[in-house]
């Protein structure tokens, strides 16, 4: 057993792994394909209907909000959620200890479930006990209960998971800039660059993977703004915040619809998907050990 | 203007951290910003007194840090404000009074609604979990490193793809697979589809901690003459320990506060979990919100002890695979 090729492993250490994830991981994408064209109420067996699942999609006025509400919600997070973690990111990797205390601060949402932080939310916002209830009488406002508001209800979910999320793409931008070599601020400093320009000049292109790996998790992420949906608003008051996700649950959790579920399912794997690929792309193996490339 | 040494966290926090940037290592120790090895006591003294990068005080950010720090607390301070109030202080005092007087009697009742059950049920899901992935994923890990093989190459390929599959958007057929497998309403109903979705992380992980290691190693344990499964139990599995930390508090985390799975995949009281459990007492006892309150404050303690006692740890298993 001299020869080094005998001693490397084969492809059984790998058949478990692979065995597993495919039956729960990789096959559920191909059923919920076949699923899209059956009827099944979730007993028995699915029964083939071809395409109708298909043609009712297009007609049905809660996937078309469903897909702008969704997209709306993911875009206001991206834009209330990037620039600040990176900021207070680049801010928490600074040496000081007092920035050491406020971000261990910073991260303990992290340590609350979904669950959690939608109730705990919830219950600060009760029209009637919670915040808006006191600012409203301090400030003579008729409006108390936001969460049943048509337009205020988007913007609490917005801020709520913004509020969850938040320290987790400061984690990683933390990281990320205690990587950018120290060298790169003590040229800087030499030339006389400000701490504005040294951000913009250095921090900001030096953390442009971090930038697009956090983003891309933000889009892919977007589904999960699911659970909060359902517990904080249900999707209301109306449709307000009937995000497609939840479209989906409550036609195939709900109503029992489940080949139609898994048609709008369908869409949401192609959207899902073709985002996380992305983050395969950015985050990507094969580049984490040239992320400091030109150094 | 001392050279801070880098408090609590590490420098190089996140998996893999270790395979970069040599000049950002020690903590303390004299090692100000003139860290390069070949420099002149007197270059090293005017690297000294001149400001580390960052070191000033960014007043914008610190400002905004200082909102930031306040819209963080306040939701915790309701949260535990509030679960150590009595049912008139809540109805009758601002939502963020201090409470008039402090009572247990919610933590009490949250546990007379079964919440020690919720809590093992929380438990064993989490490490049933954590034992599955790592029981399937360092062998793996193992193989994809060091294999030449064409089937494991395209294996991993796969689990790359199954990073891009949402769970939530394939929670239908996952239904149809567990009741099949007559699985539906079981702990063994939620632990299997956490395991496979967080599979792919966890392999990604284990396999960048374990590239670390020098092929010479590998090498001189075959001249040795040990057999593949000698290398890995006395090679890799001591070696892959820091990426197998990171594993283990990510997906148990994962499994901790999941709530897509054990929602449609259990409904019996005996199988719920904590999150879970948080829900049914909120539509139960909608209006004991410092019921509610506490049973969030109950349910969350056990990983307040985890970032308290290994908080890089945590905030490793956290960032898995992405904290580069």
């Amino acid at each position: 057993m001299r020869t080094s090729a005998t001693e490397r492993p084969g492809f059984v250490w790998v058949a478990p792994a692979l065995l597993f994830f495919g039956l729960f991981g990789l096959a559920p994408v191909l059923i919920v394909g076949y699923l899209s064209f059956t009827s099944w109420r979730g007993l028995g067996d699915p029964e083939w209907v071809g395409l109708a699942n298909w043609a009712a999609l297009p007609g049905d006025g809660q996937v078309r909000g469903g897909l702008v509400i969704t997209m709306t919600l993911t875009a206001l997070c991206w834009v209330t959620q990037t620039p600040l973690a990176l900021a207070f990111g680049v801010w928490s990797a600074g040496p000081q200890r007092v920035r050491a205390v406020v971000s261990a601060v910073f991260f303990l949402p992290l340590l609350l479930s979904t669950a959690a932080i939608a109730l705990v939310w919830k219950a600060l916002l009760d029209p009637n006990f919670g915040i808006p209830a006191q600012v409203s009488e301090w400030l003579g406002l008729s409006h108390s209960n936001v969460l049943g508001h048509s337009s205020l209800a988007l913007y609490a979910i917005v801020f709520i998971v913004l509020w969850q999320f938040l320290p987790f793409h400061m984690l990683l931008y933390q990281a990320a800039a205690r990587q950018v070599p120290r060298s790169l601020y003590e040229a800087a400093e030499l030339d006389g660059a400000s701490g504005v320009q040294r951000f913009l000049r250095i921090t900001v292109p030096q953390l442009r993977h971090t930038i697009i790996a956090s983003s891309v998790l933000m889009l892919v992420g977007s589904m999960t703004y699911f659970e909060t949906v359902l517990l904080l608003t249900a999707g209301g008051p109306g449709n307000a915040t009937r995000i497609l996700p939840l479209h989906m649950y409550n036609q195939g959790f709900v109503a029992f619809e489940m080949g139609y579920a898994s048609a709008i399912a369908v869409l949401l794997v192609i959207l899902g998907t073709g985002l996380s690929l992305l983050v395969v792309r950015a985050t990507g193996y094969s580049r984490m050990t040239s992320q400091r490339e030109g150094m | 203007m001392a050279t801070g040494t880098r408090p609590g966290t590490s420098p190089g926090t996140g998996p893999g951290a270790g395979s970069g940037s040599p000049g950002r290592r020690g903590t303390g120790s004299g090692s100000g910003p003139g860290r390069g090895p070949r420099r002149g006591p007197a270059a090293r003294l005017v690297a000294l007194l001149r400001p580390r990068p960052g070191s000033r005080p960014a007043y914008g950010a610190g400002i905004g840090a200082a909102l930031w720090l306040l819209v963080v607390c306040v939701p915790l301070y309701y949260l535990v404000a509030t679960s150590l109030r009595g049912p008139g202080d809540y109805m009758s005092q601002g939502p963020l009074s201090v409470p008039e007087t402090l009572t247990l009697d919610n933590y009490r009742n949250v546990f007379e609604v079964g919440f020690l059950g919720f809590l093992t049920n929380s438990l064993i899901v989490a490490f049933g979990a954590i034992l599955l992935v790592l029981l399937v994923a360092v062998p793996a890990a193992f193989a994809i490193v060091r294999s030449r093989s064409r089937a494991v190459r395209i294996s991993f390929t796969l689990f790359l793809l199954g990073l891009a599959v949402p769970a939530q958007a394939v929670i239908i057929p996952i239904y149809l697979i567990i009741t099949r497998l007559n699985l539906y309403d079981s702990l063994p109903a939620i632990i299997l589809p956490t395991a496979a979705f967080t599979l792919p992380i966890s392999i990604v992980v284990l396999t960048s901690s374990l590239r670390d290691v020098p092929g010479e190693l590998y090498e001189a344990m075959a001249l040795d003459g040990a057999a593949t499964w000698q290398v890995f139990l006395r090679l890799v599995l001591p070696l892959s320990r820091p990426g197998v930390v990171t594993v283990a508090i990510f997906v148990g985390l994962n499994a901790w506060n999941n709530f897509i799975f054990p929602l449609v995949l259990t409904q019996s009281e005996s199988n719920r979990v904590l999150p879970l459990g948080l829900w049914a007492f909120q539509t139960q006892y909608g209006t004991d919100v410092p019921g509610l309150m506490a049973a969030v404050v109950l349910s969350t303690i056990p990983i307040l002890a985890l970032y308290l006692f290994g908080r890089r740890h945590l905030l490793s298993g956290l960032a898995a695979g992405f904290g580069k």
